[in-house]
């Protein structure tokens, strides 16, 4: 029997956040200074707290002008643009503008709670004009919201998982929960969720995915399981996404199955040939600069057998790219390399020697941009950074797709409310990952992920508040 | 054991080189990410680089319960103290540094007997004011010898330290950088300026950093007034004791208040913070230096304020006891940090240098 906390309940708390990341927080802060009383269940204990917040490391903000460590301006069209690019116009446009251009106040309100920035990180100075880095990351930026939130009075319960909303004329009644083997009612007047994907749930990714999500490694928290968005859309709660879209990206295949975060990606792909585990060649490694194509080789690995790949590159291409977690595999002739990375001798050896010979000249090589150094007769080419590798000793990184976060999530407007059927539900919104498959159709924009979560976080703590007050 | 402490460093390092989030903080990050293999000297530098702020463990997305296990102010923390012993001079009293506790103890009462005993056995005839108790030629007897080797055995010590860290050539420039870096306890700054991790976990704050620069400046004004008062005695033949508006009271008495609230503030900060972002084993002893400390700041101002009374002779035996200590005891307690910070600061300054020469002259 659940210890239902009674009328005493119903008086403590104005509000109910479901998670405890950065849209959990936005909402929370934002209701509590509207005079609100806010209570967060994060699912988490203290230690994991944040979700995948906790992994991020940049904001995506549209500015006119120099803007806290922003450079030049970065208009609303030209950010429209990056995102149709990415999503390939599989995107809500006006819920798109509405976070694009709400995401300029956002950066002076977060300086405001204590979150403080920094130039672009080493090593992305493409992104100096476009995405404000967190000073320490997104951990950081979760402990200052975290001590933001503590100063206006919000309870935080950890390790406090919501398995059940009990919805009735499209109201939510009541939130069920459970903490330390307890079990927990509580009624607020309003109710925000912002507890992600359910990316951690490999099950539920299986069922999308078929078998071969076993081999999906997780970036980020273990948490986002998607209980409450499965509970919500049972209920018939508006839907949206396809369940196999989600922000993937290629990273080592050593990585822990979860929260291996941003130490565990991989930036060598440019300089190398990547090969699947028959030893062949799948796709163009030198397409583009690697920030724009981080995001695309996720899905490309998790289409090759056993969701599993192999950059090869040689003594020259080592020190090109940035270090990574874990050391690589390292043999002085491709043969040991082969043998140590499980691949066939021969094979690998007739795709390199096929590579090499379709290299051409190499004096133009410029490992900074499009260099136009590209094999001929080769398929599929490589079309940028194509030098032969020949020089030992020769390095090997396994490659695996690593899940961010998934888009099937709840449908919201413009006040990010959920509806059901064509009703607004009365008292429930939604904020972060879990409604983020409102704009992302497929594809994804670094740093985006922060402005969704602080633009609609905002939006459902000020409709939250307006609501209970 | 030393290998197993930079071992571990390194593999942190190199997991905090894959993240590179912490590149803001403080002069340790951007050291860090210069290199792309650690040799046993880079992870020397680096720990003595560390201000301990702990504003990266604070903000690591990867420390326990998470498998990759950072920790890396601790881990810094431990290769800092064993690079301590490892350049300690002469070699035979290193272990005074992981027991630095049991020597300020041990040395404070040797100390004290001996000079009570000193000044018993050989108590002038004549004398003003101090030297009623104790004739100034004893005292310096005492002290020169006291404050002049222990100097001399940090300096071998520094020079295996920067055989060891790979130093080379410095300027002046890169000296003056390091200055005023530990002037403004820049690397206590976390970055945007709001001060550093330490007493309430992951609050910024200023408290520690003002509470070391009032020993740091305290001590130095100190520092300062001996010194005048030691050239007003061999320059000029003014002895003490000096008047209320002479040049080593005007900066002792403000000097021994800011190294006493100073001091008091760092002892309280510390039973604040978590002892396991540090060296856990030495925790006593930097205490026992932080006290030793007060203690020489507070019989100082107190000896001034009993001028003329009968509490005189106890109170310069206990503060001359506590100065000894203090001095002799500098190459192997938590003060030879001073020391070895500046050298790595002096280091880092030369390397950024260099870089931006490198830089600039393609």
């Amino acid at each position: 029997m659940p210890n239902i906390e009674g009328e005493s309940m119903h008086t403590s708390f104005d509000i109910v956040v479901i998670g405890g990341g950065n849209a959990a927080l936005c909402a929370a802060i934002t209701s509590a200074e509207a005079g609100a009383r806010v209570l967060i269940l994060e699912a988490a204990p203290k230690a994991y707290r944040g979700g995948n917040s906790r992994h991020t490391r940049n904001f995506r903000c549209m500015h006119d002008g120099p803007l806290g460590p922003l450079v030049g301006s970065y208009s609303e069209d030209e950010y429209l643009s990056d995102l149709m690019k990415v999503t390939d116009g599989k995107t809500d446009k006006a819920l798109a503008r509405l976070a694009i251009r709400t995401s300029e106040e956002c950066l002076p309100w977060m300086q405001e709670r204590g979150i403080r920035f920094q130039p672009s990180l080493s090593g992305t100075l493409s992104l100096a004009r476009t995405n404000a880095f967190f000073l320490g990351g997104g951990k950081a930026l979760v402990n200052a919201y975290y001590r933001a939130a503590k100063t206006l009075g919000v309870e935080v319960r950890y390790e406090a998982k919501v398995t059940h909303l009990e919805m009735s004329d499209a109201r939510i009644e009541w939130i069920d929960y459970t903490q330390n083997g307890q079990d927990h009612r509580v009624a607020p007047k309003s109710v925000v969720v912002a507890s992600g994907g359910f990316q951690a749930d490999t099950d539920w990714l299986a069922r999308a995915w078929g078998p071969a999500a076993k081999n999906f490694l997780i970036r980020g928290t273990p948490y986002n399981r998607g209980v409450v968005l499965a509970d919500l859309l049972d209920q018939n709660v508006e839907q949206v996404g396809d369940p196999t879209q989600c922000h993937a990206v290629a990273i080592d295949g050593r990585a822990p199955k979860f929260d291996g975060g941003i130490a565990t990606r991989l930036d060598c792909v440019p300089f190398s040939i990547v090969v699947n585990k028959d030893a062949q060649r799948f796709y163009d490694e030198g397409e583009d600069v690697w920030p724009k194509r981080y995001a695309i080789w996720g899905r490309l690995v998790a289409d090759q057998p056993e969701q599993v790949g192999y950059a090869i590159i040689d003594a020259k291409a080592l020190n090109l790219f940035m270090p990574s977690v874990f050391p690589p595999i390292k043999a002085d002739t491709l043969e040991e390399l082969a043998r140590a990375m499980g691949l066939s001798p021969t094979a690998l050896r007739e795709t390199v020697d096929a590579f090499n010979a379709a290299c051409g000249d190499v004096a133009e090589f410029q490992p900074t941009e499009l260099d136009g150094v590209s094999t001929s007769g080769l398929n599929p080419p490589k079309t940028n950074w194509a030098r032969p590798i020949i020089e030992p000793p020769f390095y090997g990184y396994a490659l695996r797709i690593g899940v961010t976060f998934t888009y099937l999530g709840l449908k919201v407007d413009k006040n990010a409310q959920c509806s059901v059927g064509n009703q607004s539900i009365t008292n429930l919104w939604a904020a972060g990952e879990t409604m983020a498959g409102s704009i992302l159709g497929q594809g994804y924009l670094a740093g985006f992920g922060m402005t969704i979560g602080t633009v609609f976080g905002r939006i459902a703590g000020r409709e939250a508040a307006a609501h209970a007050n | 054991m030393q290998i197993d402490i930079i071992g571990e460093a390194r593999r942190q390092a190199e997991i905090c080189n894959a993240c590179r989030y912490c590149e803001g903080y403080c002069s340790v990050f951007p050291a860090l990410q210069r290199e792309r293999a650690f040799s046993d000297g880079d992870i020397t530098q680096l720990a003595n680089l560390c201000h301990n702020c702990r504003g990266c463990y604070y903000a690591c997305q990867y420390t326990a319960p998470h498998e990759f296990d950072l920790n890396l102010p601790k881990a810094l923390a431990e290769v800092r103290q064993d690079s301590w012993k490892l350049h300690a001079w002469p070699a035979g009293f290193a272990v005074l540094l992981d027991r630095s506790g049991v020597a300020i103890t041990a040395a404070l009462v040797v100390s004290i007997t001996l000079l009570f005993g000193l000044a018993q056995s050989l108590r002038p005839l004549s004398g003003d004011g101090f030297y009623a108790f104790m004739s100034h030629g004893l005292m310096v007897a005492t002290f020169a010898p006291a404050f002049v080797l222990p100097l001399l055995a940090l300096g071998v010590s520094l020079r295996s330290y920067w055989k060891a860290v790979g130093g080379g050539k410095c300027t002046l420039g890169d000296v003056l950088e390091a200055c005023r870096s530990a002037g403004r306890m820049k690397n206590l700054e976390g970055g945007h300026g709001d001060g550093c991790n330490f007493e309430d976990e992951d609050r910024f704050s200023q408290t520690r950093r003002h509470f070391h620069q009032a020993t740091l400046y305290g001590f130095l004004l100190c520092f300062a007034a001996t010194s005048s008062g030691t050239i007003f005695h061999y320059g000029f033949g003014f002895e003490a004791p000096y008047g209320p508006l002479s040049l080593p009271k005007l900066l002792g008495v403000p000097g021994g208040i800011l190294l006493c609230v100073g001091t008091a503030g760092l002892a309280f900060l510390k039973t604040k913070a978590d002892q396991n972002l540090g060296a856990p084993k030495v925790w006593g002893g930097e205490m026992a230096f932080v006290l030793l400390l007060f203690v020489v700041s507070a019989t100082g101002l107190l000896l001034y304020a009993v001028t003329g009374t009968g509490a005189v002779s106890m109170l310069l035996t206990l503060h001359l006891g506590a100065v000894l200590t203090f001095f002799v005891l500098t190459p192997y307690s938590k003060m030879a940090h001073g020391f070895y910070r500046m050298a790595a600061l002096t280091k880092e300054a030369a390397n950024a240098r260099e870089l931006r020469q490198k830089m600039e002259t393609p």
